[in-house]
Order: structure tokens, then sequence, then C-alpha cells
């Protein structure tokens, strides 16, 4: 319990510092304007998400080998948290993209792709309402999810050839590509942040998904009685 | 080989089942050609812009007949529980897999190419030249389906909303397949067409990365 107030209580102050870091120690974009600022939390988000998606599919994997329920809930809540996060890229994608753009959505290879992630695991979650017993439902849902995150990189690599607008990357990019140091440092900070954001809540809902089995496995009992 | 004998019984197995009625396969093409008329006239064909939206919509009939085809692939099986005989019976469960998904991607195959006729003249495409080519991506693309299909029916079967559910895990995780064999059937017919070799080459990665994946986890899906 003490370790996940101090977890969350980090948490919010980094989101915090980050927030007031984009705010008012990154430099003033010259042709964005004040709108690039969603960057810093667009991007930290995003990595946060994938981060959070890695952690489901490693508890998928670790569920279908060792068949412990502790890796379900890790399942669940890193895809919970993951879609929680790519919700937030979602939206504050296209707040930045009307100024800039002209248009709030255009069927790019990136938002297409994070768009298309954010179907499978919606998908992912909705397998998990369907199947009533538990062992076959954590069973089927990691199997499931294993397939979704070995399907991401297709995903990326069609749409990618598919076509391609979007900014490309500025941290580790190509050629000529590249972030003025200030604001490379706010983005890795705002990054970080949103990283110990997502492994809190990640911790929540896994402590929430355990007390959930135990409920459910009492109510069984009950029941049988 | 226990495991190519053992696919060999399963597939003439599935085969035989489906030509008893033939049930599956005229639906199906019954079914395609349904949504290759309400297409028409939701984008008026014959003209130049037809030209350009009808090789997705052929992959978007396509695999909106395999979401639907797929259904009773592991459904028939539970009637009766013919599917614990079928485990108990094989050595390897991947046999039960791989006769399965055969059937399936010749049985998309022949409603594809039953269909085809119908496409170029409704949309008023020239095939023949291109056929060997486009057979080439029509199999690399259903084998695909065929393929993810296969694994996600057997998840679905086993869920309540089967009916609904089986499209709504199949069709986010095709999304490569569908991107991929449109553009490349697209350019197929084009005025002056070229075989997108990378493409093809990358729905034969998808089919490949999807085997090892069922090959590796497929026996995991037939527990009880």
């Amino acid at each position: 319990m003490g370790k996940r107030i101090v977890l969350g209580a980090v948490a919010i102050l980094l989101v915090i510092a980050a927030a007031y870091a984009s705010f008012y120690v990154a430099p003033e974009e010259r042709t964005m304007g004040l709108v690039q600022r969603i960057f810093y939390f667009h991007v930290g988000s995003a990595w946060a998400g994938l981060l959070a998606f890695f952690v489901c599919f490693i508890g998928n994997l670790m569920y279908v080998w060792k068949r412990e329920p502790k890796y379900d809930w890790l399942g669940v809540a890193g895809a919970e948290v993951g879609l929680v996060f790519t919700t937030v890229v979602l939206i504050t994608g296209p707040i930045w993209a009307h100024p800039v753009w002209g248009i709030w959505w255009t069927w790019d290879a990136r938002l297409t792709s994070t768009f298309v992630l954010w179907l499978l695991y919606v998908s992912y979650l909705l397998l998990r309402t369907l199947i009533e017993e538990p062992e076959r439902r954590a069973l089927h849902s990691a199997l499931f999810g294993i397939f979704a995150f070995i399907d991401v990189p297709l995903v990326f690599g069609a749409i990618r050839w598919w076509r391609t607008q979007h900014p490309s990357p500025v941290i580790m990019g190509g050629p000529g590509s590249g972030l003025d140091p200030t604001m490379r440092k706010v983005l890795l900070f705002s990054g970080l942040a949103m990283c110990v954001l997502m492994a809190f809540l990640i911790a929540e809902r896994y402590v929430l998904e355990k007390m959930r089995s135990e409920v459910d496995i009492l109510q069984r009992e009950a029941e049988a009685q | 080989m226990s495991l190519l004998s053992n696919t060999a019984i399963l597939l003439g197995k599935e085969l035989r089942t489906e030509f008893r009625s033939r049930e599956l396969l005229t639906t199906t093409a019954v079914f395609i050609l349904i949504v290759l008329v309400l297409f028409s006239f939701a984008i008026n064909p014959g003209t130049e812009e037809a030209r350009q939206f009808a090789p997705g919509l052929l992959w978007l009939a396509i695999l909106f007949a395999a979401s639907l085809m797929f259904q009773s692939c592991f459904l028939r099986e539970q009637t009766n529980d013919t599917l614990s005989s079928l485990r108990l019976a094989v050595s390897d469960p991947f046999a039960i897999f791989l006769a399965k998904l055969i059937a399936n991607t010749l049985f998309l195959l022949m409603t594809e190419l039953l269909m085809l006729p119908f496409f170029a003249i409704f949309y008023n495409i020239p095939l023949w030249s291109k056929l060997p080519a486009l057979i080439l991506v029509l199999f690399v693309g259903s084998l695909g389906i065929s393929i993810a299909g296969t694994a996600i029916s057997a998840i679905s079967a086993q869920a309540r909303m089967r009916e609904l559910l089986l499209p709504l895990l199949l069709l986010p995780l095709l999304t490569p397949v569908l991107v991929v064999s449109s553009l490349v059937t697209g350019s197929l017919l084009d005025r002056d067409p070229i075989v997108q070799w990378k493409g093809i080459g990358f729905l034969a990665v998808f089919d490949l990365i999807f085997l090892t994946a069922l090959w590796l986890f497929g026996e995991y899906l037939l527990e009880e």
C-alpha cells in the first residue's frame, strides 16, 4: 500500500513538473507557436501507451507459459492503461493538427496505425467481457493479445508503405530531423513522467483486477454452497 | 511424416463435409455477389473513379465474406463435440489447424474465382491479360486471411456473441492484408499494369509470421 502511494505521488509530481516544463521551460516554436507545446504530452503519451501494450504482451506470453492468474491481471492492466494513453494520443493529435495542417484528421501512416492499434486493444478488452469462464478467458484473451501485438509492426509496415504525412521522428529520426536541445530535454522529461504515471496506473489496475478475481472466486464458492 | 499424413486425412474430411452440401461455398459466393452489387449503388461504377475503387471494394468484399465463412470452421466441431476426438486422434494438434486453414484457403479461392467474372463485368475491368498475377495475389492474400481467420475462429467459437465477435477480432488484425492486397491489385488493374513484387512479398511475410504464431500457440487454442 505504502509503495503505491509513493509511486502515485511521484507520478503526479512528475506530470505537474512536465506540464510546467512544457509551458514555461521549452522555447516557443517559431512557426507553430503555442499549440506546438501539446507535442510534449502527445509524444510522451505515445511512448507510455506503446510501453503499456508491451507490458500487456509480456503478461500474455507469461500467462500462456506459466498459467498463473497474476499474468492475466498484468495483461488486462497493460491493455487498459495502454488504451487510455493511446486515446490521449488520438485526441491531442487532432487538437494540434487542426491549426497546423488545417484538418482534424488525415489517413496518414502513423495516425492510421495508431487508430488500428487502438481498435485491436478495444477488441481485446471486448473479447474478455464475452468469455465467462475465468481460465478460458485468460488463456484465449492472452492468445489474441499475442496475435494483436505481432500484428502491430505489420500494420505499421503496410500503412507506411501506403502513405505518410506525419512529421518524421525528431528523436533518432533520419538526417534533417532535429530538435532544439531544451525542447529535447523537456520531451524526454515529459516522456519519463508519462511512463511513471503509466506504471502507477498499471499497478493500481493490477491490484483492482486481483481483488475482482478474488471476489469472483468467493462468489462462485457461495453459489456452489 | 505424421504431421503431413494427419493433415492430409483431416483436409480430406473438411473437403468431404463441405462438398456433401456445398452450403458454405454457395452462401459465400452469393454474399460476395450481393456486396459487389450493393457497392455499385454506393459509388456509381463504370466511371474512371470506379476503376480506382474497385480493387479495394473487391478485397473488402472478400474480407467480409471470409469473416462470415470462418464462423462455422470450429463451430461445426462443437455440435457433436468432435473436436476432442480430433485432438485425441492426431499426434500434433497443429495438423487440425493446418487442415482447416488449407480448406478455408481453398474455399475462399474458389468463391473468389467464381466471382471474378462478375467483378470484371460489373466494374468494366478487363482481367484476362493479368490473370496469373491476379491469381497469385488472391492466393497469398487469401492464405493470410485464412491463417489469421482460422486462429481467431477457434477463439470466437468459445465466446458469447460469437457471430459478431469474429469480424470484430479478425478485421483489425487483417488491416495489413487489406491495405497491401488492394494496392497490389490496384496497380495490376491499372491502365499500365505493373506487378508489385514488394507487396506480394509483404503478403508472403504476413502469411509466414502468422503461420509461425499459429504453429507455436495453436495447441493452446484447442485446450479444454
